[in-house]
């Protein structure tokens, strides 16, 4: 019992302990170490991951927050007449049917653009491109692009596509713009999805006497093809939310008739969300029309993520 | 056979090689295009006076074009905005890479993912509808649409940014660094505050620019929340007008071509500035203080 | 087997990696101020044991321990037992040299500092002491303030030697030391083993059988997350006991 008692007290929090070596010079020399308290380390220790998880969990509820209040004051304001329907009464009954489809027609306007660029883009960086002055430049760019504010994108649709390209305030002109925007994004994912294909399937189709362009075309993207279209289905939801972009590009308050030319202008969700709730003729009565409207673009973008999500999640799976 | 023509080979690539230069193409009209429309406004005001002035009427007569008080909404916002982004941002980075369990992180980690997928217009709805009513009662304000609105909403839209950048830095921190001070009796706080924060600290300051350089350019929500008044404010709750919101809200009615459209595109001009060079540093750091790997041989 | 005090047993140890039975009841007892090895072809085991021996295996969130460690005749395992002292006492050293993108000097000052000393004179001169120790003071003492990736690896090797033992500890593990070493290297690393048993009691995980034989008192074969043999090395190497171990160091398998 009591030697126990001796032997726990080693792990005491303060320790004693008479330290003796003999060092380089053959000398022998006594050293003590007092080692401080320990109790204090674990205590401030435990304050800090608690405030840490807070921090994480405050993040994670602030999406849950924004979602649950569009979702209980917009969810009573959708059904199938607000769907299908255009707005009437100067825009304070009816529903949001041109907003949907202009909103698609943009963002599909936009992806068929920019994800051929986007991917041959990536495919150089990837696949062919050697370090050095050029590749930094050609990556500077891109991350410049990505940074670059989107109403800044809006001035430069406006003075290129709208003004200089004489494409007026069109689908055309607006998905150009987005385009522009979303380029980086689908750029960023293809790749990484290229980069995920295993250096082992370019060799061996290289070893078997296939030229590069050859291995790149009928190995590797049809490896990373799942990945790169994840970075598209990205690259649609982000241009589907974008509203400075197109204010000045392609969208409108109010149009009568659904597009039938790329050169029509067009009504878009998030813009009528913004018209509805800062410049509507009865704001306070239209209440539920934006927070509906809202509605359908969250589950609009944040469908689409959450698939690509899992859809991303599910192949890293498979590749590991 | 076509295909073994090395010829045919060089073709592709420099096909690939003229795609890739898109992106600085695109870079490059961008600021052309800027510029054509923008200089013109220094033909009615000097650059100090654009740049310093303190009043922004730009539709009265004569007009004032003095986008100072427009800066100054700018940086009050996003600087606000930091305080609020940066630790939220960082903390979460760290718990979610060191300390949280798989469990956790699988269902916190989507979510930020998600929060930086929510359009801004959404946000900024949210801010004008739920968060200035409150804001108004609490602090009986004229008003719930200002500056810390506006900051409080923008943080959360960089949060996922700085949050995600710090995080991929701190994930690949070498694991043996941190067994090596585990080892020698540090606490995981201690080595988590000593060992890990220092050698990911290029990716995490990469992290907090790119963080407020979006914070800076964002549009949607300072449109709809910062309350939209041309003046250097005073407190934290008075409304302001960051540049981005004086664009999207004026260009409608500027009359083309005139003084107030090229006084836009000149503003522009200045977010523009702002955010490249926010950029370049964020890109001059992560290159110059390359994370420290393994310890090299 | 050699008359010496006991510094640290094993009990019926087993270890679990999830589903994965990685170790099997290992017993034995592991002397103060000896040089014991382990040795054994690699997924042996003999590296997880190692870690179990501070804990560092705590850190694999799906790994489960079994049995007992004594330390002083004290489980390690034990609920009261705090981690952080616990490693405090029984250092470590890694198979590939990681010192911290810090300065020589705070390498090896670092774990004076997270343990609370603050008296500059102390660490100083404990810093000098431990580098001297680790036969690296001269190499080392015109740059203190530069950065340790300046090292070789062989002085990076030792400096993290120098690190361990700046905290005082009692048992020192090395995992592979030398692995990542030129031959020059990983003699000097070798002559400062045979020094440092003269203070510490030292475990060694290694897959060279000649410098287990050359650095070793105690030599513990491991196969399959199994303890095969263990014996005064000379006795293990000349005439070991079972075919398997014979069959091992004689270079038939493994």
């Amino acid at each position: 019992m009591n030697t126990l008692l001796v032997m726990n007290s080693r792990f005491a929090d303060i320790k004693e302990q008479t330290f003796n070596a003999i060092d380089n010079e053959g000398t022998c020399r006594m050293e003590k170490i007092v080692f401080p308290n320990n109790r204090l380390k674990k205590m401030i220790q435990t304050i800090f991951f608690s405030l840490f998880r807070c921090a994480a969990t405050i993040n994670a509820l602030a999406l849950f927050i924004v979602v649950y209040f569009m979702a209980a004051n917009g969810l009573t304001a959708i059904n199938w007449t607000f769907l299908t329907q255009p707005p009437t009464d100067a825009m304070t009954k009816g529903g949001i049917f041109p907003c949907i489809i202009g909103t698609l027609c943009l963002s599909l306007g936009a992806i068929l653009i920019a994800f051929p660029v986007g991917v041959a883009s990536a495919i150089y960086l990837s696949e062919y491109a050697r370090p050095g002055k050029i590749l930094r430049m050609i990556r500077l760019g891109i991350n410049n692009l990505a940074g670059v504010p989107s109403v800044v994108f809006g001035l430069f649709g406006l003075a290129f596509f709208v003004v200089w390209m004489k494409l007026g305030v069109s689908i055309l002109s607006g998905s150009l713009t987005l385009a522009a925007m979303s380029l980086p994004v689908i750029i960023g994912s293809t790749e990484e999805a290229l980069r995920a294909v295993p250096e082992t399937y370019r060799e061996a189709s290289l070893g078997l006497g296939a030229t590069k362009w050859q291995t790149i075309y009928r190995v590797v993207l049809p490896a990373a093809l799942p990945g790169i279209l994840t970075g598209g289905i990205l690259g649609i939801s982000r241009a589907a939310g974008e509203t400075a972009p197109i204010m000045f590009t392609a969208a409108v308050f109010y149009t009568p008739s659904l597009p039938t030319s790329p050169f029509d202008e067009i009504m878009a969700l998030p813009y009528h969300i913004y018209v509805l709730a800062t410049a509507g003729t009865e704001i306070e009565a239209t209440r539920h029309l934006q927070y509906g409207t809202a509605i359908v673009l969250i589950a609009l973008v944040l469908g689409m993520n959450i698939a690509a999500i899992i859809y991303r999640a599910k192949l890293r799976k498979k590749m590991s | 056979m076509s295909s073994l023509n090395p010829n045919k080979e060089k073709t592709v690539q420099s096909f690939f090689f003229m795609i890739a230069l898109a992106s600085i193409l695109i870079l490059l009209m961008i600021s052309i295009f800027l510029f054509m429309e923008g200089l013109p406004i220094l033909n009615h005001v000097s650059i100090k006076d654009f740049l310093f002035g303190e009043y922004w009427y730009p539709t009265s007569d004569p007009p004032d074009f003095g986008i100072f008080p427009l800066i100054i909404g700018s940086l009050s916002t996003t600087f606000v905005s930091a305080v609020l982004s940066i630790p939220l941002g960082v903390m979460t980075a760290i718990y979610l890479a060191e300390i949280a369990s798989a469990r956790f992180r699988e269902i916190v980690k989507p979510m930020v993912e998600l929060l930086a997928a929510l359009p801004s217009v959404v946000i900024g709805f949210f801010g004008m509808v739920v968060l200035a009513p409150i804001l108004q009662n609490t602090f009986d304000l004229t008003t719930g649409l200002n500056l810390f609105n506006a900051s409080l909403m923008l943080g959360f839209m960089s949060i996922p940014t700085i949050c995600s950048i710090s995080e991929d830095a701190i994930y690949s921190v070498p694991s043996n660094l941190k067994e090596a001070s585990l080892a020698l009796g540090a606490t995981h706080l201690e080595t988590i505050i000593r060992v890990v924060l220092p050698a990911a600290i290029s990716g995490i300051s990469t992290a907090v620019i790119l963080g407020m350089s979006r914070a800076i350019g964002e549009t949607m929500v300072i449109l709809m929340v910062a309350g939209g008044a041309a003046m250097v404010p005073e407190s934290i709750f008075d409304p302001v007008r960051p540049l981005p919101a004086s664009i999207a809200a004026e260009m409608a009615e500027a009359p083309f071509r005139g003084e107030h459209y090229a006084a836009l595109f000149a503003t522009g001009i200045v977010l523009f500035l702002f955010t490249f060079s926010f950029n370049l540093i964020a890109d001059y750091i992560s290159n110059k203080y390359r994370q420290v790997g393994d310890s090299t041989l | 087997m050699i008359d010496a005090t006991i510094k640290m047993s094993s009990k019926n140890l087993n270890f679990y990696y999830g589903k994965f039975h990685a170790l099997h009841d290992i017993s034995f007892d592991i002397y103060q101020k000896q040089v014991t090895a382990l040795i054994g072809p690699s997924g042996c085991g003999k590296s997880t044991f190692l870690r179990c021996l501070n804990r560092m295996n705590d850190l694999i969130p799906i790994s489960r321990v079994d049995g007992n460690i004594l330390l002083d005749n004290e489980d390690i395992y034990s609920p009261k037992i705090d981690v952080v002292l616990l490693r405090r006492r029984v250092g470590m050293v890694f198979q590939k040299p990681n010192p911290f993108p810090k300065s020589i000097f705070e390498n090896v000052a670092y774990g004076m500092r997270v343990n609370g000393i603050k008296n500059k004179s102390v660490i100083s001169s404990r810093v000098e002491h431990s580098l001297k120790q680790s036969a690296l003071w001269d190499e080392v003492k015109d740059r203190l303030y530069e950065s340790a990736l300046g090292l070789s690896g062989g002085q990076q090797q030792r400096l993290c030697i120098a690190r361990a033992l700046a905290v005082d500890p009692e048992v020192l593990l090395m995992d592979e030391p030398a692995s990542a070493l030129d031959p020059i290297a990983t003699q000097k690393i070798e002559e400062l083993i045979a020094q440092l048993k003269e203070s510490f009691t030292i475990i060694i995980v290694t897959h060279n059988m000649q410098q287990a034989a050359r650095v070793s008192d105690v030599t513990a074969f491991f196969y399959m997350g199994k303890l095969i043999e263990i014996n005064n090395t000379d006795m293990l190497f000349t005439r070991p006991a079972l075919q398997q171990t014979e069959d091992y160091i004689t270079g038939r398998f493994g």
